[in-house]
């Protein structure tokens, strides 16, 4: 599977790419645990954090369906619902850029404290040295005690090189600027950096972050601003996903911690909002536990019996 | 981005102005906003439909049908009501009797429980005991280093034979770290877990092995703010799987509206012990209820805001601004005095945020650019002291002179001048129809302080006409050339 992600690692393919990933379907828990019942949609969104306004225009999209036609099964009801939710997360834009053979890519992870960006970060890595490819890992989180430290780690795991600020509490700029002169002088192919955590209203970090995003600028053009979401969070992802635009242009969401009891209906809100496709999914703390999201798995998923 | 659930409630009532009475229909009406507003602030559906349920009892009362403004009525009792779920048994942290007094941290990963050990450590020592920190996190790569660093920076001694990272048996661990807290005399043991999901039996059996192996006197549940609407189902599961005496809300300084915090508390019927409010060490706080029943209704946080104006403010240099207005002496040096003290007090957003009905304007906020403040600073040190004393005397040079010193335009010097003379004017006009709240004497009357209108300026605005006299009284020196390039 690697060698094949080799071969393809200059052509463009990697939607082709597959990734070792377990099967989302098994990590997201059902809308409809015990029976299936529409008869409260509205609320049961509502449960699974899907906000008011897109639970709302699910539930009555549905209805016009259902209005049209009779005498459905609950199998077939079951599969209206799940190709309603999958087409509001369809996009043809979710695929990683890791085709636009500009090398290195640079990817720049973001989201608030605790959402699991190094987490995240670990993973990528690994699958990507798993596939061959060079990866260089940025440590611009300056400001957590032992960031740097926990991502050393992920990155050992990986076999991945690590770019360290010079000295603690570095600005995370001119480690951000660092990996990248590093990247391009060692031809890595992939640049990823992770940045300290901060919350969304804290308008002198959102700064930093546009400051992060000018400076890698100033080498090598961003591939992907990931937006690394906590599949548990309420409507505030929605404010996060909004201010984290602004600052840095995110160009995907990770949804993380879908092992949990969290259904992830935040997606919807922000698709519905915001637009921005939903890129990767992760489903648990071992290296292997991510995922290309796939609406329609996804989908499945939730109105699974 | 949401309406202040006062100004919808006021909105709905509007129509009805007029009406003797509110109907049921009314109500009902009103109480599909309050849902709304509840369900955007995160707060379990469930719990919603029994607060409406009880709602909507007291609102078809006599309370609000004979009140002058039913809107602000309905508003009263849905805070009250919140305010009583958030009080829960309102109590301080359980001490042991006989010291050690053990404190075990349970919740999800990335909920913040490291961070909220070493501020509970630091809150502690501040309040004369002993603590000990334990790092009982071997899970999560390097969560031990994190403690450790963490100890180091508040001068707290870190129990941690392990090194983490998947090594060590944290039930051992924590066992060993209370006999060691015996012998070293410490008063308090705090015990930093791994964090763990609701679902994950065999991570919940390791916390219930660390609580029956240590007794722990609180055993505190860190729950992010943030969190939506599975805020229920993790509380169950922990209050079930590892029995909780306490919950510790984190990453509170974020702009959400923490209805998890409203769900938690019903579902588990503990207290909130603590908020967690600020990347600094030194943000932790003891939780106010009824500060967080008007942030989960939007109605601002102003207790907030004026206790951060009063640790910020110094009651002293107030007055001597008070009385500089009054006297028409207000100068660029006070303004960038003053300044400095707003933002002390943090982001302007921030604290605009804080005030009630602001849910209204957060559009507008989000345009509000807090480095203004840094540019007017800027362009404010960039001046002499001449200059910022009488402003008269900026010349084109010296405006081009200062835009360069400050990294600035002249024409946002040209701004900022503008907006001083509006500030300067309305402030003299606020000191004359009113007293200044706080200052100790009658604000100077216009007549003491107005210069005759026979000599000097002829000019109706007062600051122009101020600023204008005060330049007659100095004769700048008209040297060097006009593109400020010296003598």
């Amino acid at each position: 599977m690697f060698e094949f992600l080799r071969r393809n690692k200059r052509s463009s393919q990697s939607e082709q790419v597959t990734l070792p990933s377990r099967s989302l379907g098994s990590a997201i828990r059902s809308l409809f645990p015990q029976k299936f019942d529409l008869a409260d949609l509205e609320e049961t969104l509502l449960r699974a954090d899907f906000g008011i306004a897109a639970s709302e225009e699910i539930t009555q999209e549905l209805a016009r369906q259902l209005r049209d036609v009779s005498d459905l099964s609950e199998q077939q009801k079951r599969t209206l619902l799940r190709d309603l939710l999958a087409s509001k997360l369809t996009r043809k834009d979710a695929a990683l850029n890791l085709q636009s053979e500009v090398f290195p890519y640079v990817y720049l992870v973001v989201g608030v404290n605790g959402a699991g960006k190094t987490t995240t970060i670990g993973k990528l890595a690994k699958w990507l040295s798993d596939g061959q490819w060079k990866v260089i890992i940025g440590a611009a989180d300056t400001f957590r005690a032992a960031a740097v430290d926990q991502l050393a780690t992920w990155a050992e795991r990986a076999g991945a090189e690590i770019v360290r600020p010079q000295v603690p509490g570095q600005d995370p700029a001119a480690v951000a600027y660092q990996t990248i002169e590093r990247a391009i002088s060692e031809q890595a192919d992939i640049a990823i950096i992770d940045t300290a955590g901060r919350l969304q209203n804290k308008q002198d970090l959102m700064d930093e972050l546009s400051k992060i995003v000018r400076a890698v600028e100033k080498q090598t053009p961003v591939s992907e601003v990931l937006l690394v979401l906590d599949a548990t969070m309420g409507q505030n992802a929605l404010a996060q996903a909004r201010a984290f635009t602004a600052a840095a242009k995110v160009t995907g969401i990770v949804l993380t911690k879908l092992d949990g009891t969290a259904k992830g209906g935040i997606a919807f809100a922000i698709q519905r909002e915001l637009g921005i496709p939903i890129k990767l999914v992760g489903v648990g703390e071992g290296v292997d536990d991510f995922a290309f999201f796939s609406p329609k798995n996804f989908a499945a998923a939730l109105v699974a019996g | 981005m949401f309406d202040s659930l006062s100004n919808r409630l006021s909105e709905t009532f509007r129509s009805l102005r007029g009406k003797g009475r509110l109907s049921a229909a009314d109500i009902d009406q009103t109480l599909r906003e309050i849902r709304k507003s509840l369900l955007e602030a995160d707060v379990a559906l469930d719990v919603v439909k029994t607060f409406i349920a009880s709602i909507r009892e007291r609102a078809l009362g006599d309370e609000v049908s004979k009140a002058l403004n039913p809107a602000q009525q309905v508003v009263q009792i849905v805070n009250s009501e919140l305010v009583k779920i958030l009080g829960g048994e309102t109590r301080k942290l359980q001490f042991a009797k006989t010291p050690p007094t053990i404190i075990m941290l349970a919740g999800l990963q990335g909920s913040g429980k490291t961070t909220f050990a070493a501020k509970l450590a630091n809150l502690l020592k501040s309040e004369g005991q002993t603590p000990l920190l334990v790092a009982c996190d071997l899970q999560r790569p390097n969560a031990v280093d994190q403690l450790m660093v963490l100890g180091e920076k508040i001068a707290v001694p870190v129990y941690a034979p392990e090194p983490g990272n998947g090594i060590g048996n944290p039930v051992a661990v924590a066992k060993q770290a209370v006999e060691r807290a015996r012998k070293d005399q410490h008063s308090v043991v705090i015990i930093d877990t791994a964090g763990r999901l609701g679902i994950d039996q065999e991570m919940m059996q390791q916390a219930i092995d660390i609580r029956n192996a240590v007794d722990p006197d609180e055993l505190i549940f860190v729950i992010d703010s943030m969190l939506g609407q599975d805020a229920v189902n993790v509380a169950k599961a922990f209050q079930d799987g590892v029995g909780i005496s306490a919950v510790a809300l984190t990453k509170l300084d974020g702009d959400a509206r923490g209805g998890a915090a409203l769900s938690v508390a019903t579902i588990t019927g503990k207290a909130i012990l603590f908020s967690s409010t600020g990347e600094s060490i030194a943000s932790l706080e003891v939780f106010h209820p009824d500060r967080m029943a008007s942030r989960i209704l939007d109605m601002g946080d102003i207790l907030t805001l004026i206790e951060q104006a009063q640790k910020t403010f110094d009651q002293a240099e107030s007055n001597k601004i008070a009385e500089k207005i009054a006297n028409e002496q207000f100068t660029l040096q006070d303004f960038l005095d003053q300044l400095q003290q707003v933002k002390k007090m943090g982001s302007l957003k921030g604290l605009m945020g804080m005030l009630p009905g602001m849910g209204k304007l957060k559009n507008d906020l989000d345009q509000l650019d807090d480095k203004i403040v840094d540019r007017t600073q800027a362009i404010i040190q960039s001046m002499t002291a001449l200059e910022r004393n009488q402003p008269r005397v900026l010349n084109g040079s010296r405006r081009m002179r200062i835009a360069k010193g400050s990294g600035t335009s002249v024409t946002e010097v040209n701004q900022l001048m503008q907006r001083f003379e509006q500030a300067s004017k309305a402030m003299k006009s606020m000191a004359r129809s009113a007293p200044i709240p706080g200052t100790p004497f009658p604000v100077a009357n216009k007549k003491t302080v107005k210069p005759s209108k026979k000599s000097g300026s002829k000019s109706g605005n007062p600051a122009k006409r101020a600023a204008e006299n005060q330049g007659l009284s100095y004769q700048p020196k008209q040297s060097g050339s006009s593109f400020g390039l010296g003598n």
